[in-house]
């Protein structure tokens, strides 16, 4: 029964030692990563994925039974039972350590082994238990694994969401149902601050459920941005509290709709996961299906001078536009607390616009000449100054900034393109613009084989630029586009092959090697999969 | 009253419209009209004809009623329809079903005959076939008929159809060994299979990478070849549900265990049996194809084989026969030595003969016959001349139209592969240059065409496990189904995306999770468990 005590002592004195020999050898292992040996660390840590920073791991196992095992709080902490974001985490995990099933409480077989008997969780500074993630949050968290407690630390509660799941990593279970982990020491932070996966909605309607199983696999993944390319041509799924005609006319139907409280219900599960949701309202283009529940917002195309019945962008020369616009925008604005909205941008097809003489009209008032790029200018102009007004911050397609619109500084650009595009992020950054990149990983764009290691071994800052350019890439997004995905194919055709991305963004530059990476990821995959995660396989194997 | 039945019946037309598209594949002969019928799920029946040859205690009919009842109407609770909508429609309240020949408790083979003809009419709702395999297809044709309206009452238009398949090997090949498929999702497979009037499931059970297979006589083939003997294997009770499953859907099981290459997992629970590789003048502790020198291998094969024979009941057996590699055995001094006993000179073409001559005359004995790959038509092994050749290979050695013309031409019967490798996946509506593939476009007299048996669609295993074989298969493998059911002439792609589209949410609602072919919704969608 002492050992249930725990909670309440300090660490023992040899314990307290045992942590501090344990850095020194974190240090030395950063040495010998310096010294290129990235395979001596990695061949210890088979089961992690992404790869932490450090990681120290000894032959010393540690037993676990999940009668007698449990995550609670550190006195010191800052965090305690009040926070709902690790007491739910707490629920998280122990079920995808120990299943779901009932344990006999104190299964005393090992009796005479070490044994880890709790988690200990430390928040040291004021963990945010309230807050929603954003692109600032500390992510960073150190992991003593140790018998018989384990400790946690972090600044906020979001290294702690992530150590819970490096933690998880470590436990394996042996065919016998007992469960060990390695004496470990862990210290771990993310490459990058923005790793997002980005989903569509509109050209095939994914129920909740699927988002939900989704943001669940992110946090596998180490990913924090849900980017939801929410409406689009096909279909206006956004239920908009101010223009309910929108999705009424515009979804596929009225079953195929989020409901403000379904998107309170993502961007809730989305918070407890430490993952922002990244709204996309994509314009001008991309539109069609907002002309249906708002009259006069698309631009009428004309054929030999007569409306020809069919519409085009969303008509950039009415006040009325804009009125609706930044009506529709304060509500995004409110419903999605994230400081940043998506506006997409991308692909407008001029056509349209240069056949409609009321627009022509206006390029020639506008002094805008025969450049269409100018109008489409002067409409995101019009639109990144309604988000700022609103105390946010954009992020648009690489063609807003291609089109030499003059960018409100702090304008966040997302390259998709993938032709030269190491060469766009010189661009862009020596312009002095953040980027997000995308252009090689649109896993929607599927092919026969172990596409994988393509998105593993890109390498973000693979092109020339100043070290302040390069700090300019705030991170990358896996896409995977709607036209060939819905809820039957989704999770497979995005997991494991995401979560080669998912390193890219979170590991170290130099953890490259594709046999380390294969052996690990295959291990994650079928983790995935025992957590309900329909992963497919990336050879053959079980 | 002139005015309100004139609107009445453009509802109709819109209305049947959408559900005239619904068939697939496409059938031989039919013809419809807007006049429809009612059909109240809590009174509706499927009833034997009193001269049909299949009464009661039917299994493969008795089931199959079942199975589309509840397909049909599901377990939801159903109204009694409203009384205006009863005043305009008369009501069906049966199908009824006439079978020709009786033999409810055979397996289908080769010969079954599928014919069937379905008349609705005001006198008559009759399926009429040959055989009970007829019905289960008529069945299936039936259920895609039934359609429901807004307010959720069943109909069925006014109906004539005269069905048969233009081949009557249609198969689906299914890889067990690159990754363990679940019973379940084998079960699953064939009933979407059923669905598409696949009549043949090509099982390759065993490969290289594991021999999840169950044996009796060699239980160590599994106890030490399988991923985990515990789990990943299919004992002898699996392969018999698996059987009985597709017997009930008018399926046929095609086992195949190919041999001699691609036999790496063979090896652990048959010591010998694989050919040792010598690298210079010692063996290097790898192994290649099977050991074709030994006479021990011939007795092993000939008592697996006699199981094998057993437990499939299938006339057929697929014997594989492709990709040997000829390295390892050029490498083995105990082979170079029987090449120069036998005559064979260096041609190890000769050497791959002889060994699968020999297998051919042990399962011939048992009374089987066998379908191989075309390597073995290709290398010039003597076959008997009712061996099935199955054409996989699309450009080598020869484009694979050519191949269809050699194999008929040298008088063997042809199954079509090679241009339905549905693991090839890459972006996009790939289905249609599927859908678009000619079996018989190739030069050849009649009678060389009337030796192509029908095709196959192969799901082979590398990528594919039971986390993303469903998306993958369907509804790829509908348009190989169509091609080998329906006539030449189906072969317009606007009509076959609209029905394609619209089966595919039919097997939504079905519960299966077939993937999307292009943007767009079902009223149904697929959702997660």
């Amino acid at each position: 029964m002492e050992q249930r005590g725990f909670g309440r002592l300090r660490l023992p004195g040899l314990l307290a030692l045992l942590a501090a020999l344990g850095v020194l050898v974190v240090q030395a292992a950063l040495e010998r990563r310096k010294a290129q040996t990235p395979r001596i660390s990695a061949s210890r840590n088979q089961n992690l994925w992404p790869l932490p920073v450090s990681a120290m791991t000894t032959p010393r196992l540690l037993y676990l039974s999940p009668g007698n095992f449990f995550f609670g709080h550190s006195p010191s902490s800052k965090a305690g039972p009040s926070c709902a974001i690790l007491q739910e985490a707490f629920r998280r995990y122990y079920a995808y350590i120990f299943g779901f099933d009932k344990w006999p409480l104190d299964s005393d077989n090992v009796a005479r082994k070490m044994k880890l008997q709790k988690l200990e969780v430390s928040v040291i500074m004021d963990p945010e238990c309230d807050s929603f993630p954003s692109i600032t949050s500390d992510e960073s968290y150190n992991l003593l694994v140790q018998g018989p407690v384990a400790t946690l630390t972090a600044n906020r509660v979001w290294g702690v969401l992530r150590g819970l799941e490096t933690f998880s990593q470590l436990i394996y279970q042996h065919s016998s149902g007992t469960f060990t982990a390695n004496e470990s020491n862990i210290v771990d932070s993310p490459r990058f601050p923005h790793r997002g996966i980005l989903i569509d909605t509109s050209r095939h309607f994914l129920p909740v459920k699927t988002i939900l199983k989704t943001l669940d696999a992110m946090a596998f993944n180490k990913f924090n941005v849900l980017h939801w390319h929410i409406v689009d041509d096909q279909s206006f799924p956004y239920q908009s509290i101010t223009f309910p005609e929108l999705s009424n006319k515009g979804s596929y139907s009225l079953s195929h709709v989020y409901t403000p409280n379904d998107v309170h219900t993502v961007v809730e599960y989305a918070r407890f996961r430490g993952i922002r949701v990244l709204p996309e309202f994509d314009s001008p283009g991309h539109t069609a299906s907002w002309g249906k529940g708002q009259k006069d917002v698309l631009t009428p195309c004309y054929h030999s001078r007569e409306p020809s019945g069919t519409f085009g962008p969303i008509n950039p020369i009415l006040n009325s536009t804009y009125s609706f616009l930044s009506k529709l925008f304060k509500e995004i604005g409110t419903v999605f607390p994230d400081e940043f909205i998506h506006l997409g941008g991308d692909e407008v097809d001029f056509n349209c616009w240069k056949s409609n003489p009321a627009v022509l009209h206006f390029m020639r008032n506008k002094g805008f000449g025969k450049k269409f790029e100018k109008l489409q200018s002067f409409y995101m102009q019009k639109v990144l100054d309604m988000i700022s007004a609103m105390k946010k911050r954009s992020i648009v397609w690489q063609e807003v900034y291609d089109d030499e619109g003059k960018l409100t500084p702090g304008t966040v650009v997302q390259v998709w393109k993938k032709d030269k595009f190491h060469m766009k992020l010189r661009k862009i950054t020596a312009a002095g613009f953040p980027v997000i990149i995308s252009a090689p990983w649109y896993l929607d764009l599927i092919s026969y084989g172990e596409d994988w290691t393509g998105y593993y071994s890109v390498e973000p800052l693979n092109f020339a630029g100043t070290p302040k350019q390069k700090q300019l890439v705030i991170g990358g997004e896996a896409c995977i586009w709607g036209e060939y995905v819905d809820a039957t194919n989704l999770t497979p055709r995005l997991w494991p092959r995401a979560s080669a991305v998912g390193e890219r963004l979170w590991s170290h530059q130099d953890v490259t090697d594709l046999g380390d990476a294969y052996r690990r990821l295959t291990r994650h995959r079928c983790r995935m999969v025992g957590r309900g995660i329909a992963a497919q396989p990336l050879f053959t194997g079980y | 009253m002139a005015g309100s039945t004139l609107r009445f019946s453009l509802l109709l037309a819109a209305a049947f419209a959408g559900r005239a598209t619904a068939l697939w594949p496409w059938p031989q002969y039919i013809q419809t009209s807007e006049l429809r019928y009612t059909i109240f799920p809590h009174s509706f029946q499927f009833q034997y004809h009193l001269s049909s040859a299949a009464q009661v205690g039917c299994s493969v009919l008795d089931e199959a009623f079942q199975r589309y009842r509840d397909l049909l109407f599901g377990s939801a609770a159903f109204r009694f329809p409203h009384p205006i909508e009863k005043r305009h429609t008369s009501e069906k309240n049966s199908l009824v079903v006439l079978v020709v020949t009786p033999g409810c408790d055979q397996f289908p083979s080769l010969g079954s005959v599928e014919n069937y003809t379905l008349t609705i009419n005001d006198e008559q709702c009759l399926l009429l076939s040959e055989t009970v395999w007829g019905a289960l297809r008529g069945l299936e044709t039936f259920s895609q008929l039934i359609w429901r309206s807004p307010e959720g009452t069943f109909y069925v238009n006014k109906t004539d159809i005269e069905d048969f398949p233009r081949f009557p090997h249609r198969g689906l090949l299914l890889d067990t060994s690159r990754h363990y498929l679940p019973l379940s999702s084998i079960l699953d497979t064939l009933d979407v299979m059923a669905y598409n009037k696949f009549n043949v499931f090509h099982w390759h059970l065993v490969d290289d990478s594991s021999f999840p297979y169950e044996s009796f006589t060699f239980p160590d083939l599994t106890k030490k070849g399988s991923y985990n003997p515990a789990t990943h294997i299919y004992t002898a009770q699996d392969v018999k549900e698996v059987i009985e499953y597709a017997r009930l859907r008018g399926i046929r099981v095609l086992a195949e265990f190919d041999t001699p290459g691609h036999t790496l997992s063979w090896g652990p629970g048959v010591p010998g049996l694989l050919t040792p590789c010598y690298s210079g003048s010692h063996p290097s502790g790898t192994f290649g194809p099977v050991n074709p020198a030994l006479n021990n291998t011939y007795e092993f094969m000939s008592t697996f084989f006699l199981e094998i024979s057993t437990v499939f009941p299938d006339f057929y057996l697929h014997l594989g026969g492709d990709e040997v590699d000829f390295t390892c055995w050029k490498s083995n001094p105990d082979i170079q030595a029987f090449m120069k006993k036998k005559g064979f000179g260096d041609d190890f073409k000769k050497l791959e003969s002889f060994y699968i001559q020999t297998l051919l005359d042990i399962v011939s004995a048992y009374g089987k016959g066998y379908v191989v790959w075309q390597e073995v038509f290709d290398n010039k092994v003597k076959v008997r001349p009712d061996t099935i050749i199955q054409v996989w290979r699309e450009e080598i050695p020869v484009k694979y139209v050519k191949e269809m013309a050699l194999v008929t031409s040298a008088g063997f019967r042809a199954l079509l592969s090679a241009p339905w490798y549905l693991n090839h996946i890459t972006y996009g509506p790939d289905w249609k240059e599927i859908y678009l593939v000619e079996p018989l476009a190739f030069e050849g007299s009649p009678e060389q065409k009337a030796l192509v048996i029908g095709g196959e669609a192969c799901m082979w295993g590398e990528y594919v496990d039971s986390t993303n074989l469903v998306p993958r298969l369907w509804p790829k493998a509908g348009a190989v189904a169509e091609r080998l059911w329906s006539n030449k002439m189906v072969s317009n792609l606007d009509f076959a995306f609209k029905r394609l589209a619209h089966f595919r949410c039919e097997l939504l609602r079905r519960g299966v999770q077939a993937q999307p072919l292009s943007v767009g919704y079902c009223d149904m969608e697929f959702e997660q468990t």
